[in-house]
């Protein structure tokens, strides 16, 4: 059963039309890959499902409810989590603060985020902006567990990692996705780990849809052709 | 324990031990600074929770502050007059109890903060300080023209309030309901600081948008804020009316929110004892260089201006390094 569907999704910021008509449906327990080159609005989307943009034309919704007329922090409670681009983890705020302000009922707590990732276990009082890279990018995966979400979605979640913390973060999500049954959307770059761990995907050209079907029917063409630099 | 947390507790110590020296030496005066010390702290640990915490540079507080006072000052003019305060739906003559007056105060200046954050908190930056600024001068100028209670001049009550079981007009144990009721408060504000509530307002004082994803509501988080920051301003405004036995307009003028505000980056913005050194501090400048210039305030200026060009953590935060603001 299809949790997040998307038709025809336009969206423009101001005078500048950024998305032209994107489609997608990811169901309980599906990891779907959202590719495409740089600018190609999968940030836009993701922003649109977030509430933090406004769509000018087609339907959005999760679980039923549409997402349209919903503010970002209503979308978050119905159960979307987001790991937004660039992490934003809580600066001022040790790790496990980070956590505690996030947290909402549900099975998601400092513990098991900890067995998720045992390097913020390790590093519990230290001040989020003292960490590096890749463990900011666990918490703030961690965060967005925290929210105890039905979909989550990591934008860009490794990039600018170094390889072994890309490995760390991968190895995350395929957990996620074993163990929870939660339904993931991922932004990313890195074919060769989506492969292993996406059902399905969705590439986007100009704002909208070029291509979408099983992760498994993705040729080296379409990649070329959509993907490559 | 950390360098700040000793600090803290060097401070506390030292708001008791002086007060209680100068009673033992037979000092009443001495006694009377240090329960101002702990009033005008207990002021400064509302604003801190709003500014600190929060980041809502209010430039009304003494609205909340005035609220608290004239709560105390009419309630205590009712009942040393017998003249009821109102006969309908029920007789209530006023009242010359502290805690009930500090309910009224608290009740009060959180209904107030509330309809004031309520529309202040719409806007943000210059505007939010304008806006706040505005509501403070209004209530200034009405409590100038309210003529029933004193009007510009003030109202004057006689005998201070009382407190049962104790002896409010001896000052060392007016010194210690002052005292009880700020350790009360230090110890509830770093509570709410590390709670969920108070670690998530600390978040959105950063970005609205980031807490926004985690199903945070800024508005309502600093709404809330404001709310209890006001309260606690309100209770210091009751407190302070009753060791003057007087309150006026003045406590509602502009000066009073730069005087509290001083008080908090002077100790340090967010520190939880900031406004506790920054009210000594502040009382200790009034009162060592008021005797040598009536322009002491120069001094205090000159001061306020090193702090912020040089100490942005403040006097605490000079001392103890940087910290986590609500360690």
């Amino acid at each position: 059963m299809s949790m997040l569907e998307i038709s025809g999704l336009q969206a423009s910021y101001g005078p500048s039309q950024a998305l032209f008509g994107v489609d997608l449906s990811i169901g309980e327990g599906q990891v779907l890959a959202l590719m495409g080159r740089n600018g190609m609005g999968k940030t836009t989307t993701i922003k649109a499902i977030c509430g933090m943009v406004v769509p000018s034309k087609g339907s959005l919704s999760f679980a039923g409810e549409d997402l349209r007329r919903l503010k970002s922090h209503q979308i978050a409670r119905l159960g979307i989590g987001l790991v937004p681009e660039g992490r934003r983890c809580f600066a001022p705020l040790t790790v496990e603060e980070n956590l505690t302000a996030a947290a909402r009922p549900g099975d998601w707590d400092f513990a098991r985020v900890g067995q998720l990732f045992p390097r913020l276990a390790e590093r519990r009082d230290q001040l989020a902006s003292s960490l590096s890279g890749g463990e900011q990018q666990m918490l703030a995966i961690g965060r967005a567990l925290m929210t105890n979400p039905r979909l989550l979605i990591l934008d860009e979640a490794t990039e600018g990692l170094a390889p072994v913390v890309r490995q760390e973060i991968w190895a995350a999500i395929s957990r996620l996705k074993a163990e929870t049954g939660m339904a993931i959307l991922v932004v990313d770059k890195t074919l060769s780990e989506l492969r292993q761990v996406a059902d399905a995907a969705v590439i986007l050209n100009k704002g909208e849809n070029a291509w979408s079907g099983s992760m498994a029917d993705l040729t080296p063409e379409l990649t070329d052709r959509f993907l490559g630099v | 324990m950390t360098r700040e947390r000793l600090i803290n507790a060097a401070l506390l110590a030292s708001l008791l031990g002086v007060p209680l020296l100068a009673w033992q030496m037979d000092e009443p005066f001495v006694i009377t600074l240090a329960t101002k010390v702990a009033i005008l702290a207990l002021a400064g640990v509302g604003l801190n929770i709003a500014l600190g915490l929060g980041g809502l540079v209010s430039l009304g507080h003494a609205a909340f502050f005035g609220i608290g006072g004239y709560a105390m000052g009419i309630l205590a003019a009712h009942a040393q007059n017998y003249e009821p305060l109102f006969t309908w739906p029920f007789l209530f003559e006023g009242s010359n109890q502290m805690p009930l007056i500090w309910l009224v105060a608290v009740v009060a200046s959180a209904l107030a903060a509330l309809v004031i954050g309520a529309l202040s908190l719409r806007t943000s930056g210059v505007y939010f300080i304008m806006i706040t600024l505005a509501f403070g001068q209004m209530l200034y100028y009405f409590a100038i023209s309210w003529s029933a209670y004193g009007g510009e001049d003030g109202l004057s009550i006689w005998v201070r309030n009382e407190m049962p079981g104790l002896n409010t007009l001896d000052p060392i144990q007016f010194f210690a309901i002052a005292f009880a009721v700020l350790a009360m408060a230090l110890w509830f504000s770093a509570r709410l600081a590390r709670s969920p509530f108070g670690l998530a307002l600390s978040a959105s004082r950063q970005t609205a948008e980031r807490v926004e994803t985690v199903g945070l509501t800024p508005f309502k988080l600093r709404l809330v804020a404001f709310v209890i920051s006001g309260a606690i301003t309100g209770l210091a405004g009751a407190l302070f009316a009753d060791l003057n036995r007087f309150v006026s307009p003045t406590m509602l003028s502009w000066h009073t929110s730069g005087e509290i505000m001083i008080f908090v980056i002077l100790g340090g913005v967010g520190r939880l004892y900031a406004p506790l050194l920054g009210a000594a501090v502040y009382i200790l400048l009034e009162h060592l260089l008021g005797g040598i210039s009536e322009y002491w305030q120069i001094f205090l200026g000159l001061l306020l201006l090193i702090m912020v060009l040089f100490a942005k953590g403040g006097l605490i935060g000079l001392i103890a390094g940087r910290e986590v603001a609500h360690d």
